[in-house]
Parts: structure tokens; sequence; C-alpha cells
């Protein structure tokens, strides 16, 4: 039924690099064998029609006639067996802590740069870093409450980490619905393969964004989701998990400092909130301390905030770690922090701030993937060995003109895993970032994760916002 | 709750309900031009009237005739109470409140305004019309009966009953403000038979034919007319009816909250002063005036309720 050796010469994650059916695929390729090709395709487009109902939807910015779009989701799962997903846990747990422990310490001693591990420019000139936050103690010492690790695979062992995302990882809604949608569509699979559960995710948010609650709150605190609004990009999820959390989903104009505590506007007055899951940027939380003109936030919050009478979650000042110029020192980072060498690897990455590396970056940018050190979502980067040769030239220019803005990885060769296509079942590049909350109480992972997808054959692209689409992913118990 | 909260499940229960009664407005039309040709014309007018945005059609519009009345009150970009305006308002507004909603609602409302959406992607053609007038009712009661079905008895419920309520009063009052002339006494004396037609007119409106016979027989007088969309309490689109129930779920409120809001004192004020007398007095009033008072007193409401809980900073 299937031929990815037909497509080129990388890992596949179910049929391995020579074809050889790998373990974690076998009860879910008998049961494939068993499928008829219209019977899938059926089922493909029920899938469709579920999520387009529930209005699991994505906004894209800048394309008016598509405000609302669906992220495409494909009904063959992405399998990890449980030995494998142990070793990854035991890397993205060292990393989650070391980025804690190298952000308090930026704020505090700065004993990383004095050392001189890390350059001083890495973070004086960085954008991302807050001096609002200097000094200031987030409730628990946790800066990085939720934390997404982007993965890639390029072999049976081999793992890199392509980016952290610290500040504001999304996703994670399509993780659940993805999850729900296999449950609703397939149960059968599910009785013949153990599948670890994802589904108490937003309990666990929860219990982990509590334990980080301000310590003179009395009782239960109070949490609350701070979303930009409907118009926002990522609204479903902000939705979505204040409601799975069964809290309120609150915007700025919902909320004022009152008494030295944020308080939300409800029917019977204000009332305070202790916690505030916050997926608005740090430029727009608080127009008195940030960007004047944004009307997304709350003026005054960082007053309260640095007082101790409100968690926020993620702590301003996290993106730091999200920069791509950091995170070409992360191993270095992880070792300065824990003592151990780092568990997960970086992608080689060229800081085209450096004279060398710049010099090697413009001889060989065909095979080069050039990323903006501050850029999310798969804009503003060029990929190499894709490109034409006019848009190499205009990358160059800029590249030039400020080498500092870029970092340089050679394109990997991802692993792909099949997907459902109009010619048939293929195999197609993914990644996959796991989900992390960190307490006081310790890190948790939740076994799982987004599968991202490129859709387009040969593609490596699979940012949502470029065309990618999403997979079930499966931890199975070993 | 939220005070937004509780603004976006009032308006977006006004404007389901809106989408609603302008979806039967046109059938009335639309029934009136097929079987009476002669009063066809006025009535296309009296729609527009009735929804207020006659000053709208004609800005873009030099005469009125059925097909671009009808196309604009249910698609136009230039009506902002076009069916394809209300169920967007709808659906933004439950957006907002989305984590308020059950799942079966927002369901429901999602998968409404996907369908109407596509039945009203291009012109209606005049053959279309009954299935697209059906859908849209089918859709709007779909969303209605989830509610019914679903959800908890409690805030939530309150305000999305008194959006609903609110704007069904208003909707009713409306129709007899645009045709009260010919259910006064001296209209009556007239007893034409274009009287006859504006009557089954005023009850096709209020989706009200059917209730109306069961209740009065084939006696269709205009006394009976008034007094079955003003006072009868068991005409669920009677403005006593509704007030009733908006005063009802303003009282909920009020046990719930443990603290008594101004709007409660304002609807037992409506109350007291339009649905507590018969119909002869309302007649001795002028019915004309009666409805425009009431039609102001209902505005004065809505803001109050805005007010009491907080919907806006």
């Amino acid at each position: 039924m299937l031929n990815p050796m037909a497509e080129g010469t990388n890992f596949d994650e179910m049929w391995g690099f020579d074809g050889t059916l790998r373990a974690p695929y076998g009860p879910y390729n008998r049961w494939l064998e068993g499928e008829d090709i219209k019977r899938l395709r059926a089922k493909q487009r029920e899938a469709d029609e579920v999520f387009r109902l529930t209005g699991i939807t994505f906004n894209v910015y800048g394309r008016a006639e598509a405000e609302e779009r669906l992220i495409p989701f494909d009904i063959i799962p992405r399998i990890i067996s449980g030995a494998e997903w142990q070793r990854l846990c035991k890397g993205i747990e060292q990393r989650v802590r070391a980025i804690n422990a190298f952000l308090h310490d930026i704020y505090h001693r700065q004993e990383i740069l004095k050392s001189g591990r890390l350059p001083v420019e890495m973070v004086a000139q960085n954008a991302a870093f807050l001096p609002q936050m200097i000094g200031v103690e987030p409730p628990g010492g946790i800066y990085t409450h939720i934390v997404g690790i982007d993965l890639v695979r390029t072999g049976e062992d081999e793992f890199f980490v392509l980016e952290d995302n610290a500040r504001t990882p999304s996703g994670v809604s399509y993780m659940l619905e993805n999850r729900e949608t296999m449950l609703q569509m397939f149960p059968e699979l599910f009785s013949r393969n153990k599948v670890q559960a994802v589904s108490d995710y937003p309990a666990n948010l929860l219990r982990s964004l509590a334990a980080c609650a301000p310590p003179n709150v009395m009782g239960p605190p109070t949490v609350g989701v701070l979303t930009p609004g409907i118009y926002n990009s990522a609204y479903y999820e902000h939705a979505f998990l204040a409601d799975k959390m069964g809290v309120e989903l609150v915007e700025g104009n919902d909320l004022r400092v009152v008494d030295g505590k944020v308080a939300m506007r409800t029917t019977q007055g204000y009332r305070p909130l202790d916690v505030l899951y916050r997926r608005v940027d740090d430029d727009f939380l608080d127009p008195l301390n940030f960007r004047p003109d944004s009307a997304l936030g709350v003026p005054g919050i960082l007053d309260v905030y640095r007082a101790g009478g409100v968690t926020i979650a993620n702590a301003p000042g996290t993106g730091l770690s999200d920069d791509k110029a950091i995170y070409s020192y992360i191993p270095d980072i992880v070792e300065f922090y824990t003592g151990e060498t780092a568990i997960l690897k970086n992608v080689p990455t060229w800081r085209c701030s450096e004279p060398d590396s710049l010099a090697y970056v413009l001889d060989n940018i065909e095979e080069l993937v050039v990323k903006e050190v501050h850029g999310s979502g798969g804009y503003g980067m060029l990929i190499g060995p894709t490109a034409t040769k006019k848009d190499i030239a205009a990358f160059k220019t800029k590249l030039k003109a400020r080498p500092g803005n870029y970092i340089a990885q050679p394109t990997l060769s991802l692993s792909t895993v099949p997907i459902m296509t109009r010619a048939g079942i293929a195999p197609r590049h993914v990644d996959l970032r796991p989900f992390v909350l960190c307490s006081p109480e310790g890190v948790q992972i939740t076994p799982g994760g987004l599968t991202r997808v490129a859709l387009k054959k040969g593609s490596l692209v699979v940012n949502s916002s470029q065309g990618g689409g999403t997979k079930d992913t499966w931890v199975l118990e070993d | 709750m939220l005070g937004k909260t509780a603004g976006g499940l009032y308006w977006m229960f006004r404007y389901l309900e809106r989408v609603e009664n302008t979806a039967r407005l046109i059938e009335t039309g639309q029934r009136i031009a097929l079987t009476r040709s002669g009063a066809a014309d006025s009535e296309w007018a009296s729609v527009l009237q009735t929804v207020g945005v006659r000053a709208e059609y004609d800005a873009h519009h030099d005469e009125v005739t059925r097909d671009a009345v009808v196309d604009f009150m249910l698609r136009s970009p230039d009506n902002p109470v076009s069916v394809r305006a209300g169920m967007e308002a709808a659906r933004q507004n439950a957006r907002t409140v989305r984590t308020a909603l059950t799942a079966e609602v927002w369901e429901a409302l999602n998968g409404g305004y996907m369908a109407i959406k596509d039945a009203l992607a291009r012109k209606v053609s005049e053959r279309d019309l009954p299935a697209v007038l059906g859908l849209i009712r089918q859709r709007t009661a779909l969303v209605r009966g989830a509610t019914h079905g679903s959800m908890l008895r409690n805030d939530i419920y309150n305000f999305a009953r008194i959006g609903t309520f609110l704007e069904r009063a208003d909707s009713t009052a409306r129709i007899l403000d645009t045709k009260y002339y010919v259910l006064l006494p001296t209209a009556y004396a007239v007893g034409s038979k274009l009287d006859n037609v504006q009557w089954e007119v005023i009850l096709r409106s209020c989706g009200a034919g059917g209730g109306f016979r069961m209740a009065y027989g084939q006696n269709v007088r205009p006394r009976e007319i008034s007094q079955f969309l003003i006072l009868d309490r068991r005409m669920p689109r009677s403005l006593n009816f509704c007030c009733r129930k908006i005063e009802d779920n303003l009282g909920y409120l009020t046990s719930g909250y443990g603290v008594k809001a101004t709007s409660c004192d304002t609807v037992n004020g409506i109350n007291r002063r339009f649905l507590a007398h018969d119909i002869d007095s309302i007649f001795d009033y002028g019915l004309h005036e009666f409805i425009q008072d009431f039609l102001g007193a209902l505005v004065g409401l809505s803001e109050q309720i805005q007010t009491d809980f907080r919907f806006v900073a």
C-alpha cells in the first residue's frame, strides 16, 4: 500500500530509512492495510466538517478574504513509542529548567554575563529584554509557566531543538481537538493501541497556574485568561482554554487596577484576579509601562505585578529566551545552570553577527535556512535550497545591512510521516511541539503535542500561517 | 460573570431574534404580493419602515420594488439590520461569549451562520425565496432549542432571555407602530377589503395568525388584534408576555445576585404604566401615542440594563 522509498532518502517515522515498518506503527499499519482508501477519504471529509462546525479556526493576518481559516487536519496519526518519549522528556525538562534559571539570573545577578559565557550585547541590545523586570521576583520563581519546545527529527535517535517558545506558545488546543476528533472517528484504533491521554492538560494547566499564585492569596486563587480579543489569530484557543479550565476569558477593557489588585468588571462589580494567563504580548500588556498606544492591556498592571499582587504567566520579559541568537547559546546556558551537558541538541547555527560566520553564510546561502533572530511563524526567513536567485540576492542585501539580525542553519533532512493526499497516502515532513508546564510543584510534560506537517511535497515549512497542517500525536504506553 | 459576557449574551440573542423577525416580515410581504396584487408595493415600503431602514434603502434605490427590498433585507451591505448582518453580529457576539455557551448552542449558531451565509452568497431568486426563508427560521429555531435544552438556568440564561424578549417586544411594537392606523376604531367602521388585508399582514408579521384564530376564531377585528398583540399573556410575542418575561428574568438575577437592580423597577414601571389596563383605555389614550411611548420606554429599559450589569466599562 505504501511506497515511501520512492520519495527520498530521509528518515520516515513509519518506514525508517529502508522501508522496514517501525515497531510503534505495527498495530496501526495492520489496521490501515484493512482499510479502503474511499472510506478514509470520507473520514477525512468528515473530520474537516467537524472542525468547521466547532469553529476551530485560525486567523491569518493580512488576508481579509479569509479572516478565519481552518488549519488542515490529517487523519493519519504520528506515533511515538513510550521509550522514545521518555528520552525526549529528560532533555526537555533539563532545557526548560535551564531557561527558567537563565531568565531569573538575567533579571537578577547576571552571573552568566559576568562569567563571559554569554556576550552582554546578546541581552543589552535585545528588544525582548525588559529592564522593568530587573529585581522582580515572580511568584514561585517561575518565568516560563507554559513552554513549547519545537523539535525536529532526522533519524532513529536524532532529535534537534528547532526553537524554544517560552513567551506564548500556541497550538495546545489543536493537540486536544485533534485527539477528540480521532477518538470520535476511529474509536477502534484506540482499543488496538494504548495511547497515553492528553485530555487532562486543561486541569493540569489550571493546577499549575494556581500553584504560582501570589503568596498572600487566601484560599483558591482566581485565574483568568487574558486575550487580545476575537480578531487575534489564536482567539479560538484562548476561549477554548478558558472554557476547559472553567475560568473567565478577559480582555484589557474588562480589567482595571482596584485597591492594588487587578480586578475584572463583572455584572456585580469589580472582582480581584490573582493569576492571569496572558496571551497578550509584553509590549501591549500595560500602556503605562510599555506601549502607550496599546488598547489591549491594563494600565498599571505591571506595578501590581512588581508589588506581588498578581501572577502574570508567562512572566514579562520571558521572550528573551525565544530569541534565535540566544537560542544558539542554549547548550552553554544548560551547562552553566545545570552543570550537565545538554541532552537535546541544537541545530548547528551560524550567528551572522560574527564576521567569519557571516562570510560563510553569504558563500553558502543556497544550502542554508536564514532566519531573523526575533522572527516567528515562518515570516521573514529564507530557505536557500528552494529560493529563487532574485530572492537570494534581495536577502543578501538585507543580511549585509544588518548581520546581527540573522542566524543561519543547515537545511536538515526532516523526518516524514504519511499523510492523506488527493493522490493517496504519501510522506510529508513534520515537526513536533510538546507542551510543558512549570510550577513550584515541578515540570510536567503532556505525552503528545502538536505535530505540524508541511502539506506540499518536499516542503520543509510546517507553519500554519504558511499553509502547514496538523496531525494527532500519539505517545504509546510501552 | 463578566459584564462584557452579559452584554455579549444579551446582544447575541437580540440579533438572533431580529434575524428571525426580519425573515418573517419578508415572508409576509411576499405572501401579500402573491395573493393581493394591489397591496404589494405599499407593503414592501412598510417592511422598510418597520425595521427603520427606509433612509438607508432610499440612499441606494430610486423606487421600492419587490426584488430590491428582498435583496436589501436579506443581504445588502448597505443595510445594518439585514439578515446577513444580523447573523454576523450574532456570531461575533457568540464568539466573544463562547465560554458561556454550551457546545450545542455554539454549534447550532455557527452551523446556522455558515448555512445562511452560503444561502445568501448570491441574490436569492423568487423561486428559492421560500426555501431560504425556511432555512433562516429553522436555523434560528435550532439555536433557541439548543439554548432551552442544554443551558443551565443561571444568570447566563437570564441575559440570553432578556435580550430575546426585549428584541421581540420591540419588533411587535414596531409592527404595530407601522400599521396602527388600520387598527383604529374608525378604521373598523370603514371595514374595507384593504383593511382585512392589513389585519392579516399584522398577524402574519407577528407570526400570530394561527394563535389568533385559536383564541378568537375567524372573527378578525382590530380591537381583538390589538388586545392579542399588546395584552394577551398567552401570546409569546405580545408586549405583555415579553415584558413579563423580562421582569421575571431580572427578578431571577435579583435573587441570584442578592441585589435588586434599577432595571427591575424600570420594567415594573413599564408593566404598570402600559400593560395593566384594558384595551379600551389604550384606545382612549391613543394607540399611536401608546406605541410610541412604549418604544421609547423600551430604549430606556435597554440602557438601564446595560448600565446595571456593566456591559461596558
